[in-house]
């Protein structure tokens, strides 16, 4: 219902990655409680619903050499498939701040750059030929090399996956290419208004400068030259910062020999740097992006949300789950479903695994009533503490996050995942049965303690990106208004265009 | 034992036809079909990995059949199959159908007075908003909000959603393996008993929908346009999504008649795949499932396409970045040809080895992105195989048009190479072969091959159809297919701020 798919293939092709996950996180988001008597007994209550089979979901093997690389084998016999993926501690988070876009650049050209041996061409023409994939990528706190092949392909595909750990080229070629084409997203970034507002609300809860906010430009983009990607492969790709994981239609035993093999006599490097990264918000208040072609208002309300290895953690879930988790959440009922105001409206406080998350409540409104719903959300808060949460709406929380919580692991390559995620950010390895416990410990007080502690209205920075000449009332009716400049800084050496916010692309003219 | 088996497999070659259909005849061993007496489809696969099942409910009507007048419709009902039945989401239904039968007829009668050509009463007309809007609130008293959805979702469902495009109407979500009951229950009631309360407060948020997807968004924008363009005949030309004053007119009483009109047993397909046996599950179907009266199949037939016999140009000039996309006019899926088609699209789109990747954005250096696919707006009548590109900066939608041409002319005057041709048919079984780790994914496809073609075994053959594509098939049909006057072309176009006059 959230969504008629007409076009959805072409429109989901040219979205960059960073476009998606924000949509995914606005749909995530979607949800609320409901106060309605859940006492009645009706027709669909009186349907038996039988105990669940016991369900022990296959381990991975967990293997660690002697020069500190984590591997995890995860046997899958039901395809005659073999997945698997390499992270390596080390992101964006650590690149230099006048060469914002090195580890993206690094992350795409470290494939298509190819090897010593054979070119990223060469490589394209060999795997696609065996329908197998072989990709590398970056993100804020590392970098990745994964793979998919027939199980037959596997040991042609891993040689390919060995050769680039250790002899990768990052051809100047295609350095250039991943340039360009990063330079169109530049270009293209502020087309998308659900794009501007993700990444203006970065900047409000964690500071424009900071990794978790900052953007690429042209200026620092084209500052990345081959030897910044040769460096960072030097100074980071060691087995000690390496969690590797395998799935699929092997035998575990053979495949720890294999990757013993390959691996064991790699020596330990350096270990990557853990940075911690503090938040530093911009001041409460409102901020506007001015974009004269739209006829929707895109809202976010924005502070900086906890880590996850926070006590509250749990009984934040519970409260997500209530505020703004599903149709019957709080803000669904309200602002969607009462009000008509918003297709999309959700939100919670955010969670990071090592890092403060972003508290955030969103929601797409027309122009013209882009006031009315920034107060319907502030009353849904004020109702926080005006109509605590009660018995009930912690039961249908708990019960639903308790009920699906089989799909966490319901395939042997989302526990393997889990496995990994935890294995990276030091978390304990039953961190998911962990979760169980702290939901189920959690209590009514619990949850309207964390709402007390974490949800204040008159903390957050309300970003709207959106068409001002046609909002009900002025946003500076609500308070002071920052107005965001979005305008793109040119390439070196070209003139500044006109304020709208669009920018201009390096040669467009 | 064990190791040497895996040697012994090793050296064979990774997709041996033997090997291959095994997998597939171990997936077609566990699957069943049954029609129902009231000519629902019911298909099960047991895939007993997990304790959990998806479904997936195909109904075989989608905007395509939304009355003149009333695009949007097919849409909106999908929206009203979440606000409950007689039983769920009401206080009173017996005092509910009361108050729900005066706000549509006070709907009525605002409308009318709104929609008067001439001698419009503005006084009366705020009297009839009045009467509609006390109505709503009247009716709203018995309602209890979103219990469909709390209830899935408090039982452990996870991934419920639905959509609507041109062709047809899909409901989904996961639940543990112990609610396969309750699922029947709810998912039969549903359709058994849907009660279209809340309406035109949904239609408001269909209406947000629109301004996210279409109006605010650069490529929505030229999407609609462009279709509008390349159809000028068949339904297809009309966004799901509808036309704002269509959905600013219709009423519940609209999307009721459209439910009893296509929603009938022999237009549905219901899917179920995970930890479940069919011999214990197809009973429960059954049970409740069958209760849906059976009614004649509706008549699907519309308007055919006229041949296009000139090329067609859209262009939308705003502040968005440049864009290009144009489209030919195919035949529909059950096309002998429609393999080749796949073949094509493959052959063009797939990957770093794609012919358009390989021009455009390798060698040309002028795209960002490109690719080629059929599909547009939907696949169930004749409609567009398509091409878009993304522009890098510096460069425009033109010279991509050119890139594109030059590209299809290759595949229309030359052979492609038997490298090429092999691996678009080692991409297909492998596709194949990873779609099926997966129960929603397959409820999906089994729910659509067997509304499509009848048989969901369709699915498995699906690779037996691209196995028997050749190089002359993919030039003859690029011939019959890529010409000027079968096209439409579809362009965003950058202007400066300043000599904007508003986009929309």
């Amino acid at each position: 219902m959230r969504s008629h798919n007409v076009n959805l293939r072409s429109r989901a092709s040219y979205l960059g990655l960073k476009q998606m996950a924000a949509v995914a996180l606005l749909l995530i988001g979607l949800a609320g409680a409901s106060s309605a008597a859940y006492a009645q007994a009706t027709e669909w209550q009186k349907i038996p619903i039988p105990a669940l089979p016991p369900f022990h979901p296959a381990e991975p093997k967990r293997v660690e050499l002697p020069n500190g690389m984590v591997i995890f084998l995860q046997e899958d016999h039901e395809l005659p498939l073999i997945d698997g993926s390499i992270r390596i501690r080390g992101g964006t988070k650590s690149e230099p701040a006048a060469k914002v876009g090195l580890v993206d650049l690094y992350g795409e050209v470290w494939r298509t750059g190819g090897t010593k041996s054979r070119t990223g061409d060469e490589l394209d023409d060999f795997l696609e030929a065996r329908a197998a994939k072989v990709e590398t990528g970056g993100s804020v706190d590392s970098t990745s090399l994964g793979w998919s092949c027939l199980k037959g392909d596997f040991d042609d595909v891993f040689r390919i996956v060995q050769d680039l750990l250790q002899n990768p080229e990052f051809r100047s070629d295609k350095l250039e290419l991943a340039q360009q084409q990063f330079a169109e997203s530049i270009a293209r970034r502020n087309d998308n208004p659900a794009g501007i507002a993700g990444r203006e609300a970065a900047k409000l809860v964690y500071g424009a400068d900071s990794p978790y906010a900052r953007q690429a430009e042209y200026s620092t983009l084209l500052a990345v030259k081959r030897d910044d990607l040769l460096a960072w492969h030097k100074a980071y790709l060691y087995p000690n910062n390496m969690i590797v994981g395998l799935a699929g239609d092997f035998d575990a035993a053979a495949m720890e020999s294999k990757l013993k093999a390959a691996f064991a006599s790699w020596s330990k490097g350096p270990a990557a740097p853990k940075e911690k990264v503090e938040a530093h918000p911009a001041k409460p208040g409102y901020y506007l992006v001015s974009k004269d072609d739209v006829n929707q208002s895109n809202v976010r309300m924005v502070a900086p949300g906890i880590e996850r290895k926070n006590p509250d953690y749990f009984a934040i879930e519970v409260f997500n789950e209530v505020m703004g988790g599903g149709f019957s959440s709080r803000l669904f009922l309200d602002i969607r479903t009462s009000r008509g105001l918003a297709y999309a409206v959700g939100g919670g406080i955010g969670s990071a695994f090592d890092h403060p998350g972003v508290t955030r409540f969103v929601l797409g409104t027309k122009s013209e009533s882009t006031v009315e719903a920034i107060q319907a959300v502030f009353s849904d808060l004020d109702d926080v503490q005006k109509k605590p949460i009660t018995e009930s709406e912690i039961k249908r929380a708990k019960d639903s996050i308790l009920n699906s919580f089989i799909f966490n692991f319901d395939t042997p390559d989302k526990v393997l995942r889990e496995r990994m995620a935890y294995e990276f950010y030091g978390y304990p390895l039953n961190f998911l049965e962990q979760y169980r416990a702290g939901i189920e410990k959690t209590t009514v007080a619990d949850v309207n303690r964390v709402a007390a502690k974490y949800v204040h209205k008159d903390q957050l920075a309300v970003l709207v990106v959106g068409n001002p000449k046609d909002f009900d009332k002025p946003l500076s009716t609500l308070g002071a208004v920052t107005n965001v400049d979005i305008t793109i800084p040119p390439p070196p050496g070209e003139p500044q265009v006109g304020g709208t916010g669009q920018g201009s692309a390096p040669g467009s003219r | 034992m064990k190791q040497v088996v895996i040697r012994a497999l090793i050296l064979l070659s990774a997709l041996t036809a033997a090997a291959f259909a095994q997998d597939l005849a171990s997936f077609e061993k566990r699957t069943t079909e049954k029609v129902l007496p009231n000519g629902l489809t019911v298909v099960i696969l047991e895939r007993p990995e997990a304790p959990v099942f998806s479904f997936f409910t195909h109904v075989d009507t989608g905007s395509v059949q939304d009355p003149m007048g009333k695009t949007g419709l097919a849409h909106m009902f999908e929206h009203m199959a979440f606000k409950g039945t007689d039983k769920i989401g009401t206080t009173d239904y017996p005092a509910e159908k009361a108050a729900l039968a005066k706000v549509e007829v006070t709907y009525a009668a605002y409308i009318a007075e709104r929609d008067k050509r001439i001698d419009r009463d503005e006084a009366k007309l705020k009297e009839l908003e009045k009467a509609w809007k006390d109505a709503v609130a009247g009716a709203q008293k018995y309602v209890k909000p979103n219990e469909f959805g709390e209830i899935v979702e408090r039982e452990g469902g996870e991934g419920m959603n639905a959509n609507t495009n041109d062709d047809e109407t899909n409901y989904f979500y996961s639940f543990p393996s112990n609610r396969l009951e309750l699922w029947a229950y709810l998912e039969s009631e549903r359709f058994l008993h849907p009660v279209t309360r809340e309406f035109y407060k949904e239609r408001d948020v269909v209406i947000e929908e629109r301004r996210m997807r279409t109006d605010s968004n650069p490529v929505g924008r030229l999407l609609e346009q462009f279709i509008t363009t390349a159809f000028q005949a068949h339904p297809y030309q009309r966004p799901t999504v509808g036309w704002m004053s269509d959905l600013n007119s219709f009423s519940a009483t609209d999307a009721q008649a459209f439910f009893d009109h296509y929603y009938i047993p022999s237009n549905m397909v219901v899917a179920v795949v995970g930890d479940v046996k069919a011999s214990e599950t197809m009973p429960i179907i059954e049970k409740y499932f069958g209760r849906l009266p059976s009614r004649p199949t509706p008549d699907e037939r519309t308007t055919t396409e006229p041949p296009q016999n000139s090329e067609r140009r859209v262009i939308l000039r705003g502040v968005a970045q440049p864009f290009y996309l144009e489209g030919y006019h195919r035949p529909d899926y059950r096309s002998p040809d429609d393999a080749v088609y796949d073949a094509i699209s493959d052959l063009m789109s797939n990957g770093r080895t794609s012919r358009l990747y390989r021009a455009l954005v390798r060698d040309k250096k002028i795209a960002a992105f490109a690719a080629g696919f059929s599909g547009l707006p939907g696949n169930k009548y004749p409609h567009l195989f398509s091409f878009y590109a993304v522009p890098v900066p510096g460069h425009t939608p033109q010279e991509l048009g050119d890139a594109i041409h030059a590209e299809v002319d290759r595949i229309k005057k030359e052979d492609i190479t038997d490298e090429e041709l092999k691996m678009i048919k080692t991409r297909a079984k492998a596709d194949l072969i990873r779609g099926l780790g997966d129960n929603a994914g397959l409820a999906q496809q089994l729910a659509i091959y067997q509304s499509r073609y009848g048989d969901w075994r369709e699915l498995f053959r699906s690779v037996d159809r691209i196995d028997k594509v050749t190089k002359a098939d993919i030039r003859r049909v690029s011939n019959a297919t890529f010409s000027e006057n079968n096209r439409t072309i579809g362009i965003n176009e950058t202007v400066k701020a300043a000599s904007q006059g508003g986009a929309q």
